[in-house]
C-alpha cells in the first residue's frame, strides 16, 4: 500500500466515522419542519417525553396540534413490548427517561403500581371516562384505551366446510373443531396471557371441569401454540396468513376483522374473519396512560395527559392502534361500528389477582400443554 | 504481533470501551438484581437448584448448540473448500447470497421457512402432488429439526468464510508434498491440511456456538413454546414476570459457561496456531478441470442453494404473489404510501439509509477497535501472553451475553453523567459494536498468527519504520481477513434488531424495526409490506457485500 492509498483509506474511515456522528435522517416529531409548513417557531420550545410500548401510533396532525397549542415538541421513546417497557420505567425510576407513559394494561396494572413510578393526576377529563375502565382511586394511572382479546374465525372457510362456528369456549374442545384453531403462549404473548385469564375466570380453579381440563381438552384436540401473536395470525390463520396457514380459528383481538378491511387496500369491503364474542368469554385490555414520578415538566405532563384523553386524540386511536377509545364521548369511525361490536360481559379479574397469581397460572398451563 | 510503541496507547481503547459499554452496565444489573438495597437475594440460585426444570433449559441450551454448530461444520466445510479451490460462475454472487440469511430477522425467516416447509408450503404441496397423499408428508414446523436447520441456515456463513477465506490462501505445496511421499487423498486431509486448518475451524466453530447458545427468535418463532433457551427463559423471567433475581443468575450461568468454552478454546488455538507460508488464492484456485471436481461444486452448490437460498427466495416471490390477483409490486408500494398520516411512518428510502448508516458506523468502530484488540492479543512477550489468556475469552464474553440483561443494564448504569447515553443515537451503533466486535477479533486473529516474523524482521532490517512494517507487511497480508471482518460486522449490525437491546428512537427507525412494526398489526397490506422490505433488506445486503467484496489494495495480489 502506498501512502497515499494508506491515508486515502484513514479519511475514508475517519468520514465514516463522522457520518456516523451525524444522526441519520430522522421523521416524524424530531424533524425538522419542512419550511413550506413551516410556522414562524418561537425558539427554545420545550420538549416532553412521552414513554410507550413498540404498538403506540398516532395521526401526525393531531400530534402536531398538541405541540403548537403548547409551544412543546414531543419526543418518543418506544421501549419494547408492553412488559419490557413497563420494567424498563420500573429500572429507571430514580432517574425517569421520559414524563409520560403510555400504555400499561390490566394485566401489569399491579406491577406498576407496586414499582411506585407514577404521580397521582386527576385530570378533568376523567368524569368523560366510564367508571368500570377506573381501576386506581388515586388516579396514578388513568384509562386511556381499551380492547378486547377473543377468538376470530375465518367467515369464508366455516361457510364453505358448512361447518357452524363454535358458540361457546368448550364448543372448541370437540372433535368437528379439532386441529383449527391456534392460540398464543401466555408466558410470552399478551393476548395469549389475555386467553389464559380468559379461561381461568370461565372455567374457574375448582369444580368439575376447570380451566386445566379445558387446556388438556384442548391440546387433545390439537391445539397450536405459537409464542407471539404475529406468528400465529400472519403465519398460521387461513385469513391472516392470506392463505398459507391452515387455522380457520385464532386468538386475537375484536378489532382484527376491522383491521382486516382496512389494510386491504380497498380489495375488501367486509372482512374475511370474524369475531367469536360469547358473554363471559372475552378478556378486556384496558391500557393506561401515567404521570412518570419525578418529571420536571409536571405542569406539561398534565397538559399531555388531558390532550391523549380528550376526543381528538381519542378519536385518532380507534385506526391507528385498533382498540376503543376510552373517552365516552370520542366518535368511532364507520368500521369499527359495523365489523367491531363491543363484546358484551368481557370476563371479571381484579388486576391484584392477577399479579399474584400470573406465574402460578402460565406454569400450570406451560405443565399442560406444553410438556 | 506488536503495534510501533508510539502507538501502544491505542490499546486503551478496546479495553476503555468493554469497561465501559459492557462491564459496568452488566455488573450494574447484576449488582440490583442480585443484591437490592445492600441485601443479598438468593432466590435465583435456590430456584436453579429447586427447580429441574431450569436445569433441563441449561442442558437443552448446551447441547442443541452443540449439534447445531457440528451440522454447520457439515455443510460449511464443503462449501468453504468448493469456495477456496474452484473458480466458477456466479461464485461471487453465491457468496454473497449464502451470508445473506445472517441479517435476516427471524420473524420472517420464521415465514419464509413456513411458506417452504409449513403443512401448506411448497415443498408439501409437491410431495403431495407427487406421491398422491391426502396429508402433508414434511412436518418440521415446532420440532427440534427445524431448530437446527434454522441455525444451519443462520450460521453456515460464518464457516464458509472464515475456514474458506484461511484455506484459500494455505499453500497447496504442504499437502503435495505429502502426497508424493506416498500419502493418499485421505491421509493428506486427515494428517497435513485439517490439522493446519484447525484453527479457523475452532475459531468458527466457536462464533458458532455462542450464536445457537444464545438463539432467541429461531426458538420462539420456529420452534415454538416447547422449546427453551437459557436466553428464552432469562427473557420471560426479566419480561414477563420481572423475576430479575432469577434473570440475573441464569445470565451467571450463561456467563459461565461462555467463559468455560472459550478458555477451552483459547487454550486449543495458542497451541494449534503456526505462522505459515501463505501463497497468493490466484495460485490455489482453479477451474474445475474434470468430471469429479464439477461434480463436487455441482453437489455443493446444489446443496447451499436448498439450504440458504431457498427460503430466501420463497420470501422474496412470496413478497409480489401474497393476496389475490396477479403478481405485483403492491406491497412494495404500500411501503411509501403513509395511509393513516402516521407520524412513525418512515419512506423505505430513509429507512435503508439509517441501516445504512449505523452499520457503517459500527462497521468502521468495530473494525478498529477489533484490530487493535487482535494486535494486543497476539503482543509478543510472556506478561502479554499471560494478559491475552484473561483478555482473550473477555473480548467473547458480549456474544454469550443475554441482551435482556444487558438492555436493562444499559438503563440502570448509562442515566448518569459521564455516560448519560440511555437515549442517545449513539448507543445503536456502539451496541452493534460491542456485538461485532468479537467476529472481527475472532476473524483477524488467525490472520495475525500466521504472520511469519520473520517478514516483519526482514523488513525492519531493510530499514522499515515500524509504522511502515504495520503498513506495508502486516496490511496487505490480513487484508483478506479485514474484509471478512468487515462483512461480518456489517451483516450483523444491518440485521440487528435493537430493540430488545437498548431504546430505540421511533424517528429514526432503521429497516427491521420497518419490518417488526408491520407485523404488529393484522391485515395483508402489513404482511405484505413485512415481506417486502424484508425482501430490499435482502437486496440491500447483497448490494453491500459485492461491494464490500470489491474493496481491494491495488496491486498486491490476493492474500
Amino acid at each position: 500500500m502506498t501512502p497515499q492509498r494508506a491515508v486515502i483509506l484513514w479519511l475514508t474511515a475517519a468520514l465514516l466515522l463522522l457520518a456516523a456522528c451525524v444522526p441519520p435522517v430522522g421523521v416524524g416529531p424530531t424533524a425538522e419542519p419542512s419550511p413550506a409548513a413551516a410556522t414562524p417557531t418561537p425558539v427554545a420550545a420545550q420538549t416532553l417525553v412521552l414513554m410507550s410500548h413498540d404498538s403506540f401510533a398516532a395521526t401526525e396532525d393531531v400530534i402536531r396540534q398538541f405541540e403548537t397549542a403548547h409551544n412543546v415538541k414531543l419526543e418518543f421513546l418506544k421501549a419494547g413490548d408492553a412488559g419490557e417497557a413497563l420494567n424498563k420505567a420500573c429500572l429507571s425510576k430514580d432517574n425517569p427517561l421520559a414524563d409520560v407513559f403510555f400504555g400499561v394494561d390490566n394485566t401489569f396494572f399491579s406491577r406498576a403500581i407496586g414499582c411506585d413510578i407514577f404521580e397521582p393526576y386527576a385530570s378533568p377529563l376523567l368524569a368523560d371516562i366510564p367508571d368500570d375502565l377506573k381501576l386506581d382511586p388515586q388516579s396514578r394511572l388513568l384509562p386511556v384505551d381499551f380492547g378486547y382479546v377473543n377468538v376470530n374465525y375465518d367467515r369464508r372457510w366455516f361457510a364453505e366446510k358448512g361447518l357452524a362456528v363454535p358458540q361457546t369456549l368448550r364448543d372448541l374442545t370437540k372433535p368437528e373443531y379439532k386441529g383449527l384453531l391456534v392460540v398464543q403462549n401466555p408466558a410470552t404473548s399478551s393476548p395469549g396471557l389475555a386467553f389464559l385469564l380468559t379461561t381461568v375466570a370461565h372455567f374457574g380453579e375448582t369444580g368439575s371441569y376447570t380451566y386445566l381440563d379445558f387446556w388438556r381438552d384442548l391440546r387433545a384436540n390439537d391445539v397450536l401454540v405459537t409464542d407471539g401473536w404475529s406468528e400465529a395470525y400472519f403465519s398460521h390463520f387461513t385469513v391472516g396468513s392470506g392463505g398459507e396457514g391452515d387455522r380457520p380459528l385464532v386468538v386475537s383481538y375484536a378489532t382484527s376483522p376491522p383491521a382486516d378491511v382496512y389494510y386491504s387496500e380497498g380489495a375488501k369491503t367486509e372482512p374475511d374473519s370474524g369475531n367469536l364474542s360469547p358473554a363471559n368469554a372475552t378478556f378486556r385490555q384496558i391500557e393506561f396512560i401515567g404521570i412518570l414520578r419525578g418529571t420536571k415538566q409536571r405542569a406539561l405532563a398534565e397538559k399531555l395527559i388531558d390532550f391523549l384523553l380528550s376526543p381528538t386524540f381519542q378519536e385518532d386511536i380507534p385506526l391507528q392502534m385498533f382498540v376503543y377509545p376510552a373517552n365516552r364521548n370520542a366518535k368511532l369511525p364507520d368500521l369499527f361500528v359495523q365489523f367491531a361490536e363491543v363484546p358484551q360481559q368481557p370476563v371479571q379479574l381484579a388486576p391484584e389477582q392477577i399479579e399474584a397469581n400470573r406465574e402460578r397460572w402460565i406454569e400450570a398451563w406451560t405443565d399442560v400443554v406444553l410438556r | 504481533m506488536y503495534l510501533p510503541r508510539a502507538w501502544r496507547a491505542l490499546y486503551l481503547l478496546p479495553l476503555a470501551f468493554m469497561a465501559a459499554f459492557y462491564f459496568y452496565p452488566l455488573l450494574s444489573i447484576l449488582q440490583l438484581s442480585l443484591l437490592p438495597g445492600g441485601q443479598p437475594d438468593l432466590s435465583g440460585f435456590r430456584a436453579l437448584v429447586e427447580r429441574p426444570y431450569l436445569r433441563g433449559v441449561v442442558w437443552f441450551t448446551v447441547w442443541q448448540a452443540a449439534v447445531s454448530t457440528l451440522l454447520t461444520l457439515l455443510l460449511g466445510l464443503p462449501a468453504a473448500y468448493i469456495f477456496a479451490h474452484f473458480e466458477f460462475p456466479g461464485k461471487g454472487l453465491l457468496r454473497a447470497l449464502t451470508t445473506i440469511p445472517f441479517v435476516m430477522p427471524t420473524v420472517v425467516v420464521g415465514a419464509a421457512f413456513t411458506t417452504l416447509l409449513g403443512p401448506r408450503g411448497v415443498v408439501n404441496d409437491l410431495l403431495q402432488a407427487a406421491l398422491g397423499l391426502d396429508r402433508p408428508p414434511v412436518n418440521l414446523l415446532y420440532t427440534l429439526w427445524i431448530i437446527l436447520l434454522a441455525h444451519v441456515f443462520y450460521n453456515a456463513t460464518v464457516v464458509v468464510r472464515i475456514v474458506g477465506d484461511f484455506w484459500a490462501n494455505l499453500d497447496p505445496r504442504l499437502g503435495e508434498a505429502a502426497a508424493v511421499l506416498g500419502a493418499d487423498r485421505w491421509r493428506v486431509l486427515r494428517e497435513v491440511t485439517l490439522p493446519l486448518l484447525l484453527p479457523p475451524i475452532a475459531a468458527s466453530s466457536l462464533l458458532v456456538f455462542l450464536f445457537c447458545f444464545t438463539s432467541f427468535g429461531v426458538i420462539l418463532i420456529l420452534g415454538g413454546p416447547r422449546f427453551s433457551t437459557l436466553e428464552v427463559e432469562i427473557y420471560r423471567q426479566a419480561v414477563n414476570y420481572f423475576n430479575l433475581p432469577l434473570a440475573a443468575v441464569l445470565s451467571l450461568v450463561q456467563l459461565v459457561i461462555t467463559f468455560a468454552v472459550m478458555a477451552a478454546y483459547t487454550r486449543l488455538q495458542a497451541r494449534t496456531s503456526l505462522p505459515l507460508n501463505l501463497r497468493p488464492r490466484s495460485s490455489i484456485a482453479h477451474r474445475p478441470a474434470n468430471a469429479r471436481e464439477w461434480l463436487a461444486v455441482g453437489a455443493v452448490i446444489t446443496l447451499l442453494t436448498a439450504v440458504l437460498v431457498a427460503p430466501l427466495a420463497a420470501l422474496a416471490v412470496r413478497s409480489v404473489t401474497l393476496g389475490e390477483g396477479p403478481p405485483s409490486l403492491r406491497f412494495y408500494q404500500a411501503l411509501t404510501v403513509n395511509r393513516s398520516q402516521d407520524i412513525f411512518f418512515v419512506p423505505p428510502v430513509l429507512a435503508i439509509r439509517n441501516s445504512l448508516v449505523f452499520s457503517a458506523a459500527a462497521t468502521v468502530l468495530s473494525l478498529a477497535l477489533g484490530l487493535i484488540s487482535a494486535y494486543l492479543l497476539t503482543a509478543p512477550g510472556r506478561a502479554a501472553g499471560r494478559l491475552a489468556r484473561w483478555l482473550d475469552p473477555i473480548l467473547l464474553l458480549p456474544l454469550g451475553t443475554s441482551a435482556v440483561t444487558l438492555g436493562f443494564g444499559y438503563i440502570v448504569a448509562l442515566g448518569r453523567p459521564p455516560l448519560n447515553l440511555r437515549t442517545s443515537l449513539a448507543l445503536v451503533p456502539l451496541a452493534y459494536t460491542l456485538i461485532a466486535m468479537p467476529f472481527v477479533v475472532r476473524t483477524l486473529l488467525p490472520a495475525l498468527r500466521r504472520l511469519d516474523p520473520g517478514l516483519r524482521e526482514a523488513a525492519a532490517t531493510l530499514g522499515a519504520s515500524p509504522t511502515q512494517v504495520v503498513r506495508e507487511v502486516d496490511l496487505p497480508l490480513i487484508w483478506r481477513g479485514l474484509l471478512v471482518a468487515a462483512v461480518f460486522a456489517f451483516t450483523i449490525s444491518l440485521g440487528e434488531f435493537g430493540a430488545t437491546l437498548l431504546l430505540y428512537r421511533p424517528a429514526y427507525p432503521t429497516m427491521s424495526v420497518v419490518i417488526y412494526r408491520a407485523l404488529g398489526q393484522p391485515g395483508l397490506v402489513n404482511y405484505g409490506q413485512a415481506l417486502a422490505m424484508s425482501t430490499l433488506l435482502m437486496l440491500v445486503c447483497l448490494g453491500s457485500l459485492l461491494a464490500i467484496e470489491r474493496f481491494r489494495v491495488g496491486g498486491q495480489g490476493e492474500f
